[in-house]
């Protein structure tokens, strides 16, 4: 059989499981990674623009940064800090965030589409996280994202998959992976979306909230890897009535 | 300056934003009255997801101070949820005490007699060197006010140089007009706090006699016109003591949801000052408002402003600080209130603004933090 494999732009990833790094004492976040299997931790660049307590010696060399441009309130200024973390040597990898509300922290897909189109030209692996919109997300594609990360629900919530039928429209449209990105509260919730056709699942509040962090990484690789398999071995069609004993067609004369 | 003027209005030369904003917290505050609300009230609002201001007055009532064990433990699920076991460290840096305002309670009132002092470049240079020396990256550069001997020039100026030291720089000086905020912004400032003080118009009224501090709705806009400026992110503070605190914290955290409404992307912080001591003076005619009122505050802020940063000052003594950042996210540490007490051989030092209860030193405060379990950070955040 085929290698299963996530690529994002260059690179090949075997974990599915993207880790969110924010709500963490830095020295959890290594044993978080190693209990998720992670390959990818995404990290707010702001967070690392720390001389006294920089985040980024906490994570392991062989696992690929994925800095985002959290406090960002506008393309332009998405735009600078995603420059600002090449120059810093975080990598072409860049997740963006463009964020106008400080209340409920939703995405603003209309500045968003504009930095994808900047960066996109200039040669950055971009992630864009959205509000899972059909159009928006055709027009991330055509900008040149790596990949589209729709929000299940608001960020830090862990109030499930409030946005089911809307991802699945994504899923089912757009031709680009597609990780489902905040709002994942339980492991059962990241492998529904994995189920469903998610390419990846990113989760950081589930696990940093949780009694023992290590242990809720490890429920949710488990539930991704389930999800994903469950996904690849096609499920079996869900109905609510009986299927009819007699086929419908017996009549029917062969020619 | 001003001694006789209307204190309900705009001077002459200061910039009127046209806000709606202080009509609606003015209104509102006269409307409520705090002992009608029931514990049944006080219930709904400590596990409603999306506070109201009538269920954030609920909380602030008296029926909610007999049920401060239950508010505390939410405001510490919500605190977690949205900042994790973070804890942001920052220290102020006072570089002039010169003030033209008359204040009754403050130290550095204009007929006080303290020395005045105000730094020269070489002096903020080496106060801001000591200082980093902490490990600290996030200052907040105060002056008394002062457009005379401090002027948004020199502030400006003390900007600059502070983010060559610093990741963060935000002020906490007199109110200024839209354009300042811009110049200042330039400068690398994003933060800017003004405290009103009080929302009792009266009480403000007696309180401030003279000088520019005395127009009440130039101090009230503030806020509004350091986010038209182009500045990140905005403070708000009562004194507490001054007169009845739930009606002051209503109003305050009342006039920051408003605000944060009208500009959804404006970052919103809540101080928390008690009424301390101040050097030579005898104004003891307060309202004394205890640790417990504080607390029962603290934690209304908290689900009622989720996302707002709020911070607690060395006014409170440190067994108090340590236990109340499971509320609050912010903290000073190695603060002095004085005039370049930090820098070594720094000459005419100037007096306090007013008495710290605590005094340890940033590293006791990082340990601290870190015993109880929260995770301090000294920088999260870029100018972009």
């Amino acid at each position: 059989m085929k290698k299963d494999k996530l690529i994002l732009g260059n690179k090949e990833f075997n974990s599915r499981f993207i880790l969110g790094s924010g709500k963490y004492d830095p020295e959890l976040i290594k044993a978080a990674i190693e209990g998720a299997d992670a390959e990818i931790v995404t990290m707010a660049l702001r967070r690392a623009n720390s001389e006294t307590d920089d985040i980024v010696k906490y994570i392991p060399k062989n696992v690929t940064l994925l800095p985002n441009t959290s406090g960002a309130r506008t393309a332009d200024e998405a735009v600078r800090i995603a420059r600002l973390s090449r120059e810093l040597g975080c990598g072409d990898f860049i997740k963006i965030e463009v964020i106008r509300d400080t209340k409920y922290l939703l995405p603003d897909n209309y500045e968003t589409v504009k930095a994808t189109e900047i960066l996109a030209k200039e040669g950055f692996v971009v992630l864009p996280y959205m509000y899972p919109d059909l159009n928006i997300a055709r027009d991330l594609q055509n900008a040149g994202a790596a990949a589209v990360m729709p929000l299940a629900s608001p960020i830090g919530s862990n109030s499930g998959i409030q946005t089911e039928r809307f991802i699945q429209i994504l899923i089912d449209e757009i031709d680009l992976p597609i990780i489902v990105d905040a709002g994942l509260g339980r492991p059962s919730q990241a492998c529904r979306v994995m189920e469903m056709g998610a390419a990846a699942v990113m989760a950081n509040t589930a696990i940093a909230t949780a009694g023992d962090k290590i242990l809720m990484a490890r429920a949710f690789k488990d539930a991704i890897n389930a999800g994903r398999q469950g996904y690849l071995a096609k499920l079996g069609r869900v109905s609510n009535e009986a299927n009819a004993s007699s086929p419908a067609t017996d009549f029917l004369m062969e020619e | 300056m001003f001694e006789n003027s209307n204190h309900m209005e705009f001077f002459e030369g200061m910039e009127d934003i046209k806000s709606d904003l202080r009509e609606k917290v003015l209104s509102k505050r006269d409307e409520i009255d705090f002992d009608t609300f029931t514990k049944a009230d006080v219930k709904t609002a400590i596990y409603k997801e999306n506070l109201n201001e009538m269920d954030f007055a609920a909380l602030l009532s008296p029926a909610a101070s007999e049920m401060l064990d239950e508010i505390a433990h939410r405001a510490f699920e919500v605190r977690k949820k949205h900042f994790g076991n973070c804890v942001n460290l920052f220290t102020p840096i006072y570089i002039a005490n010169y003030c033209e305002n008359a204040c009754v309670y403050c130290g550095f009132r204009r007929d006080n007699k303290i020395h005045r002092a105000k730094l020269d470049d070489s002096e903020i240079k080496r106060e801001m060197q000591a200082i980093k020396e902490d490990g600290l990256e996030e200052v907040l550069i105060l002056t008394g006010e002062s457009d005379k001997y401090s002027d948004v020039k020199y502030i400006a100026n003390a900007c600059k140089m502070a983010s060559e030291h610093f990741k963060n720089v935000a002020v906490e000086i007199y109110p200024c007009d839209v354009e300042d905020y811009k110049y200042l912004h330039e400068h690398h400032a994003d933060y800017v706090t003004v405290f009103q003080e009080t929302y009792d118009i009266e009480k403000y009224g007696q309180l401030h006699p003279a000088g520019k501090k005395r127009s009440f709705p130039y101090r009230f806009d503030t806020q509004e016109r350091a986010i038209l400026g182009g500045i990140r992110g905005v403070g708000f503070g009562v004194l507490f003591g001054l007169t009845d605190f739930r009606k002051d914290a209503f109003s305050n955290a009342y006039h920051a949801y408003l605000l944060q409404r009208k500009y959804p992307h404006a970052e919103i912080a809540m101080s928390c000052p008690r009424l301390r001591p101040t050097p030579g003076d005898s104004y003891d005619n307060y309202n004394k408002v205890t640790e417990r009122e504080l607390l029962q505050i603290i934690c209304a802020y908290r689900l009622f402003l989720p996302f707002a940063a709020i911070t607690v000052s060395t006014r409170e003594r440190a067994g108090f600080r340590k236990e109340i950042v499971k509320y609050a996210t912010k903290i000073s540490a190695g603060v002095s209130t004085g005039i370049g007490l930090r820098g070594k051989d720094i000459e005419d030092k100037g007096d306090d603004q007013f008495e710290i209860a605590d005094s340890r030193s940033v590293k006791e405060i990082v340990e601290s933090i870190k015993e109880s379990g929260f995770q301090p950070v000294m920088n999260d955040y870029l100018f972009v």
